[in-house]
């Protein structure tokens, strides 16, 4: 029991890095190139955290507090989220609803520290994120409500656990359009494209990554392992959702989970070289469309 | 002293609150502690009173005559009365400590008695409508609560728009004096009495009219879309402290006066649940919405009361549901949620009037975009503003949280509900409920950033100076209590379980086993409150070794010289929402573009509407007063003419009645 909440705690602080290398790698891979080695967000964070910080003269305590709150944030949140089906550190009724306020609340301290730096470029992108956020948010409740209607649970681990399979044989359309919805949430919350580009050098045209310019150091190495956490929690949700293969035994679901979990990856890596960017003002309309799907799926399980 | 009676003396003290001042004119500002120290004695008898009604002793009543037919001081303090009793009392209790050093009565002209002995008359007549178990004696305190309201508000008789906000609230408390007055004539002729205690176990079969009286009456003083219309100016024009009570509390006995109504009814059907819901969902989007677009600090506050209200709909319109399918799951959290969000409620939104007055102090301006930086001259009054807007937006692990959550936990409950049951979809409450705490989290990061971060925007932000303890003091006392309901919810679930049975008319085992989900689920929103803080720990200690290298300007693309205009401007955050929401908003936009090859300059201001109030109501009423004229014209000063315009009047409804009725 102990080991395995071990286990799980480790997969869910070593693991996230991996799966930005893997998207890394398919987006080199797809352009021509060779790319960065698989694990160089790993040697990132271990250069950055050894760094001295520099802050603006702007600033206050909000902005130091920024990322350490969103990674404790999103960390916390791992918590609640089961890994290989099964059952999650802390579940219970109503946690998915923490779940997500969780990762609001790591949303709300960094486009604060954002804002405290006082320039216009930042405050664009807190702007761009969290408009966008309020617009994703409707989308995963609904997303989480269909798989709660669909499981007959109210916590994340019962969603994802053996009921599931059963769900699918009983409500695969409701399911499978919430599982499109999770996908474009995902890309969405996690600053990918069609909504987000990671790489762009323009600030102008940036939403996440223009708001944590000026932190550097460590401060800014939380915020990478933040936003790696953040991507390995919504593909551990989209992986059991779509591929809740019936592994048996403990490890074999494990390693079934972290092979489902570099498909997501991949899959993310292709979406971005298949892809353009979408424009700003089309980014609120591929979010509503999210919603509406999951309100079909919620009236396919209701009516 | 039984409860009751403890509450009575705590309405007296607080009422007679102000008379110290009144007396004292000589000594303002002992007059002024006087009345402070009255308040603050009154709040703590209430709590005593409330307390061991709350910790499950027996409904407390009193009752003594007054030799009025029908009319009796009859009081009842049982647990749905406790829970609105304590912030009744409590917010102006606080409220009046911030007042000794944010509206001294020392200072010339400045009413300082006067608002002081309305204020107390205010808190005293609020606690004597959640006590009150008559209906004359509920209408009385009624009347006096918002006669009170009316000459607060008008504090600031010398500035217009307090003056016309004035005016517009006293209309709209009196519509709805109108329809309760209504509502309760009718039920107290059809019972024979106007003791609440015979109204219980109303038929609701044919009762949907008073349903609608009882909406329009209680809706109005709550603000639930589109009776909102009065609150934003009221609200803003009032003296911040002022406007903590009304924002705070003052709009809750609405919601009080629903739930009780609601009690009196037998089996009240879904349709008025849904209906609730309907609003609840509307008020909480469009009120965000429209705080969104506002650019003065406590015209936005105020909007998002109306939001707040929505959400405390949608949770008592979660248990009329709940009721009518006999679900105890939907009665609980969604009685446990609204009932909970009414005193978090009271305590992030009076700690955010607080601390909008302090901005107002230090600075002298509400307006947004004349603010910034004021984080590195006021750090107190920052950080505990912070408390509030993460409580208001919902945010663990604070209060706003445990009651939105105790609402969507409702909402899903619903899930178990059999297919083809139309009641099923009130699980769209959950998402309406992200929705709106996510443009909450924007509202509020738009404000902090805007007041408190960055450069100071003009120069009165740039002398802003940090709070007197008078009025830091009662800040931190909110700002704990949100903390602290935020961390230990689950203590609070036995008391919200025991009122929720009270009025849904059930014995408390029946939602024992809702209850238990309840307090089993909050006891661990508080293990993940403590592995959150953890975390921050853990992250923090990872960085306090490292050194820093020193400061430097914040990066501006290569550019060495930004000014504070160059910032991101309140408007400019909000400006992608806005626009998604401008079906709603109606916003007056001016736009001068940039002409020619060498524009000389260009200009563009958007200013959101009140469409209920200035595209709707005003018109309307202007026209009915033209359409009038003529006849007043016509009588004015001739008075054998209006008395035959009455006698025609008579004449017309005897005619009516005769013939249709």
């Amino acid at each position: 029991m102990i080991l395995r909440a071990i286990f799980q705690i480790g997969i869910l602080l070593v693991l996230p890095p991996l799966l930005l290398g893997v998207v890394n790698r398919v987006k080199s891979v797809a352009a021509g190139r060779t790319g960065p080695p698989l694990l160089q967000l790993y040697s990132d964070l271990w250069k950055l955290i050894r760094k001295d910080v520099v802050y603006s003269r702007t600033t206050t305590w909000v902005f130091r507090a920024g990322p350490l709150v969103g990674l404790a944030a999103v960390a916390t949140a791992g918590t609640m989220l089961p890994v290989a089906g099964q059952p999650a550190l802390l579940a219970f009724p109503g946690d998915f609803v923490l779940f997500a306020y969780l990762l609001a609340l790591a949303r709300f301290a960094t486009a604060l520290a954002a804002l405290d730096t006082g320039s216009s470029f930042e405050g664009m992108g807190a702007a761009r994120e969290v408009s966008f956020a309020s617009m994703a948010e409707p989308a995963l409740f609904l997303v989480l409500v269909v798989m709660a209607r669909a499981t007959a649970s109210l916590s994340l681990s019962g969603m994802l656990g053996p009921a599931l399979a059963p769900a699918w044989k009983a409500a695969a359309p409701a399911l499978l359009l919430s599982a499109i919805a999770l996908f474009v949430v995902a890309l969405a919350e996690n600053s990918r494209i069609p909504v987000d580009d990671p790489n762009t050098h323009l600030e102008l045209t940036m939403i996440h990554e223009v708001m944590v310019l000026d932190h550097s150091g460590p401060e800014l190495a939380f915020i990478l392992y933040g936003a790696a956490i953040k991507l390995f929690l919504f593909g551990a949700l989209f992986v059991r959702l779509v591929a809740d293969v019936g592994v048996a035994g403990f490890w074999a679901a494990e390693v079934a989970f972290v092979v489902e979990l570099v498909g997501f990856a991949i899959l993310v890596g292709l979406v971005e070289s298949g892809m353009a960017r979408l424009r700003l003002t089309r980014v609120p309309q591929m979010l509503v469309g999210a919603s509406v799907l999951s309100v079909f799926a919620l009236v396919l399980l209701l009516r | 002293m039984s409860p009751a009676g403890l509450a009575l003396a705590a309405t007296v003290l607080a009422s007679a609150s102000g008379l110290g001042g009144l007396a004292l004119h000589r000594r303002p500002a002992l007059g002024q502690r006087v009345s402070a120290a009255l308040l603050v004695g009154g709040a703590l008898l209430g709590i005593a009173a409330a307390l061991p009604v709350l910790l499950g002793g027996p409904t407390s009543l009193l009752r003594i005559d007054w030799g009025q037919p029908h009319a009796a001081l009859a009081l009842r303090l049982d647990p749905l009365a406790a829970f609105f009793l304590v912030p009744v009392l409590s917010v102006p209790a606080l409220g009046a400590l911030y007042g000794l050093a944010y509206w001294p009565q020392a200072e010339p002209g400045r009413r300082g008695a006067r608002l002081q002995a309305w204020y107390g008359v205010l808190a005293g007549s609020m606690a004597a409508v959640v006590l009150a178990d008559n209906a004359l004696l509920f209408l009385f305190a009624w009347e006096v609560m918002a006669l009170g309201g009316f000459f607060l508000v008008r504090s600031d008789a010398d500035r217009k728009d307090a003056q016309k906000a004035s005016w517009i609230y006293l209309a709209a408390a009196h519509v709805g004096s109108f329809a309760l007055f209504a509502l309760f004539a009718a039920v107290g002729g059809a019972r024979g009495s106007f003791d609440f205690a015979a109204w219980a176990a109303l038929p609701a079969t044919g009762a949907g009219w008073l349903a609608v009286l009882a909406l329009v009456g209680f809706g109005i003083k709550a603000g639930i879309v589109p009776l909102h219309f009065w609150l934003p100016g009221a609200h803003a024009a009032a003296p911040s402290h002022v406007s903590a009570v009304m924002s705070g509390v003052l709009l809750k006995t609405g919601v009080y006066g629903l739930l009780r109504t609601a009690g009196f009814f037998e089996a009240p059907p879904a349709a008025w649940g849904g209906l609730l819901l309907v609003l609840g969902g509307a008020s909480g989007v469009l009120g965000v919405a429209l705080a969104l677009a506002q650019h003065d600090l406590k015209r936005l506050l105020a909007y998002h009361s109306v939001e707040n209200i929505g959400i405390i709909t949608m949770g008592v319109g979660l248990a009329m549901v709940g009721r009518s399918l006999g679900d105890p799951e939907l009665v609980l959290l969604g009685f446990g949620g609204g009932v909970l969000h009414v005193v978090n409620h009271a305590l992030f939104k009076s700690l955010l009037f607080l601390g909008a007055g302090s901005v107002q102090h230090a600075t002298g301006t509400r307006d947004l975009e004349r603010l910034g930086g004021l984080a590195r001259a006021m750090p107190w009054t920052a950080g505990l503003f912070l408390v509030g807007a993460a409580a208001i937006s919902g945010l663990p692990p604070l209060n706003g949280f445990v009651s939105e959550w105790l609402v969507a936990l409702g909402a899903v409950s619903a899930l178990d509900l059999p297919a083809f049951d139309r009641a099923a979809f009130v699980v769209l409450v959950a998402p309406t409920l992200a929705l709106v705490g996510a443009l909450a989290a924007a509202c509020f990061v738009k404000v902090q950033g805007t007041v408190f971060l960055g450069n100071p925007r003009t120069d009165d932000a740039a002398r802003a100076h940090e709070s007197p303890r008078a009025m830091l003091v009662p800040m931190a006392v909110l700002a704990a209590a949100c903390v602290s309901i935020g961390l230990l919810p689950s203590l609070l679930v036995p008391a919200l379980s025991r009122a929720a049975a009270a009025w849904a008319g059930v014995p408390v085992e029946r939602l024992a086993p809702a209850a238990g989900l309840a307090a089993g689920s909050a006891g661990m929103v508080s293990v993940v409150a403590s592995v959150l803080a953890g975390a921050l720990l853990l992250a923090w200690l990872a960085r306090r070794r490292l050194g820093s290298a020193g400061a430097s300007t914040t990066w501006g693309c290569g550019y060495a010289y930004p000014t504070p205009r160059m910032a991101y401007t309140g408007s400019s955050f909000a400006q992608i929402l806005n626009h998604g929401f401008r079906w709603a908003l109606l916003p007056r936009v001016r736009l001068a573009p940039p002409r020619g090859i060498f524009p000389t300059g260009a200009r563009f201001s958007t200013e959101p509407r009140e469409a209920v109030l200035d595209l709707a109501l005003v018109p309307a009423v202007r026209d009915y007063v033209q359409a009038t004229s003529r006849i007043r014209r016509l009588v004015a000063g001739r008075l054998h003419l209006q008395a035959l315009l009455v006698l025609a009047t008579l004449v017309a409804m005897l005619a009516w009645r005769l013939l249709w009725w």
